[in-house]
């Protein structure tokens, strides 16, 4: 069992071209990281310089306290399960698992072994002797997996793993991917852009944006402490509501309510307003800081009702996920409960520091 | 029911006449291209095997009677002309430059494809080229090189002009073809543990077979039926090649022109070609890459 280490990775191909600038990480025994972002913000690339498949023009990659930086993708003792599945052709289901057992000199007994404990977690006994063209995209995925877990490496990566299948597919691999890796005790890294796919896997979730890490944490603290705006808009769907707006004193300014700012701090001439849908509720006769505004599209997502509303006095549009039995009016008034807000800086995009009393001094 | 009955049979019948119509049409057309293009290889076939009498008389005989069949042309062809010394001679110079072709083409489409080389487009933009050139204006000046290089009657004189003229169209097409090779293979066999020798050969090669029988017929038949480098660099009667020694059959006198010895030349020259391709036909299986990578 090995920990994996990434220091200060960065790979640039060209004076724009930057795809990865500033990586760091660590993955331990058990632990299971997801690397999430949107296209092209340098996930696969961090993930082949981790694989040895790319040299990174600088930092270091360790495995197991080992410096690998320089040693060749196939002596690492890594698996790595591509999004293309990329399995071999012309080779049956039983030799693409077995080929890279072979190659290290491993006993017929012993592999055959392997393949099989393999096979029976993945289900995959009856298709032992077919090529992979006579296979299902489900299968094709699962004989991918299979062919990573016979190796028994010290690392998996897995690129985007589940993104050709279906969505119904999806979520039923999702689940069996969870119970499979949660039974290994093997560092994982997983890269999505599904966060879903994120939150549900991981014990740990770094999410990307142009080649750096915005924040790396647990998927609880992604969702309830988003570092900064971009992590804020992007984990969570329907997205969370963000608002730019300037401040009064040490309330900021919404439509015509005021919305108090969390204490302790100078208070800046502007702030940006983080709230999810899901937390905005029906005011309640209690609720002092409501918003007025008025409903002007419904969306019905099965469990619960989307709603976007106008807020009055304002161009701000706010929206809310109600309960699919709870009732409006058009006109609404709205409470964004205060332990719910998330306050960012205007310019840095950064979270404002939390009113910890050990902070305060 | 009756009535629901009555119009589902009026109108099932002209769709059923329908398409019967373009069915004669279609097969009528079928029939007519085949005639078309095979027409010239069927009056070859039975000219190899009338007798000469049924060749020259004058009402033409498109079909030979029983008594108008001959294999003698065939059996004089390898008994008087020795004809299996020049398809040996042919066979031996095309299979060499064909391999060798491979063998350079194959390796070098693979770096052009893969490996980012400075200067890349500039190499690229010369093989281009050189498939431009007409290779006659190339003949004067092998000529000399080969006459230089002492090289004549000699199969290295046939086997090296072959082998360069079909390198240019080898290394384009092996290199679209390595492109569209998805490369996460390559990357999935460096992970599981392969040396780059071993990837080649176990993982690429094996997809790349269909492509290099594509062009390795290419390269063959060109190899086969090349005729101007053949007549003038090899002038020893025993080293010469097919086509070579097939324009140079005579008949019994000046004035008589072998038609039959000259059909069934022709045909023994073709056969090989039309065996080969009909061989790797099943060899190129469609799709062969289809299954490893979703896309
Ligand atoms: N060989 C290369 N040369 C130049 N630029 C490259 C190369 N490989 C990747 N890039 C660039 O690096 C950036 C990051 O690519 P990468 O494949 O890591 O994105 P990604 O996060 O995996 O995106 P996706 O979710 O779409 O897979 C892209 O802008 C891409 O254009
Ligand atoms: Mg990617």
């Amino acid at each position: 069992m090995a920990k994996l280490e990434v220091q200060h990775l960065n790979k640039t191909y060209g004076r724009t071209i930057v795809p990865v600038k500033d990586m760091s990480f660590t993955v331990d025994d058990g632990e299971f990281l997801t690397l999430v972002g949107p296209s092209g913000c340098g996930k696969s690339t961090t993930l082949r310089m981790v694989a040895g498949l790319e040299q990174p023009t600088s930092g270091r990659v360790m495995i197991g306290e080992k410096d690998v930086t320089h040693v060749g993708a196939g002596d690492r003792n890594i698996a790595m399960v591509f999004q293309s599945y990329a399995l071999y052709p012309h080779m049956t289901v039983y030799d693409n698992m077995a080929s890279g057992l072979k190659l290290r000199n491993m006993s017929t007994a012993a592999i055959q072994d392997r393949v099989a404990d393999a096979t029976r977690v993945l289900g995959l006994n009856d298709l032992l002797n077919r090529k992979p063209a006579k296979l299902s995209g489900g299968q094709r995925q699962r004989v991918a997996l299979g062919r990573a877990l016979v190796r028994r490496p010290d690392v998996f990566l897995l690129d985007e793993p589940l993104s050709n299948l279906d969505a119904l597919l999806r979520e039923q691999v999702r689940a069996d991917l969870k119970q499979i890796f949660d039974a290994q005790s093997t560092p994982v890294v997983y890269v999505t852009h599904d966060q879903t796919e994120a939150m549900t896997l991981s014990t740990k979730v770094a999410v990307l944006h142009e080649g750096n890490v915005q924040q790396l944490d647990s998927p609880r603290n992604i969702y309830d402490r988003p570092a900064n705006r971009f992590v804020a808009g992007f984990i969570g769907s329907p997205q969370m509501n963000l608002f730019h707006l300037s401040c009064e004193g040490n309330a900021a300014v919404l439509g015509n309510s005021r919305l108090r700012l969390p204490d302790r701090f100078a208070p800046p001439p502007e702030a940006v307003l983080g709230i999810r849908p899901e937390h905005v509720r029906i005011a309640r006769p209690e609720d002092t800081e409501t918003l007025e505004g008025k409903v002007f599209l419904v969306e019905h997502l099965g469990m619960s009702n989307l709603l976007s509303i106008q807020v009055k006095d304002s161009d701000l549009r706010v929206r809310a996920l109600l309960p699919s039995d709870q009732t409006w009016s058009d006109e609404i008034t709205l409470a964004l409960p205060s332990q719910h807000r998330h306050w960012f800086h205007v310019q840095t995009g950064d979270r404002f520091p939390d009113a910890v009393p050990s902070r305060v001094s | 029911m009756t009535t629901t009955q009555k119009p589902m049979v009026a109108s099932s019948n002209p769709t059923n006449i329908r398409p019967t119509w373009v069915q004669i049409t279609l097969w009528v057309a079928i029939a007519f291209i085949l005639i078309f293009s095979l027409g010239p290889v069927l009056w070859e076939l039975l000219t190899s095997i009338k007798t000469n009498e049924a060749i020259t008389t004058d009402p033409v005989v498109y079909i030979p009677a029983l008594d108008q069949y001959t294999f003698q042309h065939y059996i004089d062809l390898f008994a008087r002309n020795h004809f299996h010394r020049y398809l040996f001679n042919s066979a031996f110079v095309a299979i060499i430059s064909t391999v060798l072709c491979l063998c350079i083409g194959a390796p070098a489409a693979y770096a052009l494809a893969r490996l980012r080389i400075p200067g890349e487009q500039i190499i690229l933009a010369v093989v281009l080229v050189v498939t431009l050139f007409p290779y006659i204006l190339l003949f004067l000046g092998l000529l000399e090189l080969v006459r230089a290089a002492g090289l004549a009657n000699n199969y290295l004189a046939l086997i090296i002009p072959y082998t360069a003229i079909n390198l240019p169209l080898t290394i384009l097409v092996m290199r679209s073809f390595f492109q569209q090779l998805p490369r996460d293979l390559e990357d999935s066999a460096k992970v599981d543990g392969y040396n780059t020798l071993q990837m080649l050969q176990q993982i690429v090669l094996p997809m790349t077979l269909p492509a290099l029988a594509t062009t390795g017929i290419l390269a063959f038949i060109f190899a086969w039926n090349e005729y101007i480098f053949a007549l003038t660099f090899i002038t020893r009667e025993s080293m010469q090649t097919v086509p070579v020694a097939a324009a140079q059959l005579a008949g019994t006198t000046l004035f008589d022109i072998p038609y039959g010895p000259l059909a069934a030349a022709t045909i023994v020259g073709t056969l090989p070609l039309i065996l080969l391709v009909l061989f790797f036909q099943r060899q190129i299986v469609q799709g062969l890459t289809s299954g490893s990578v979703k896309g």
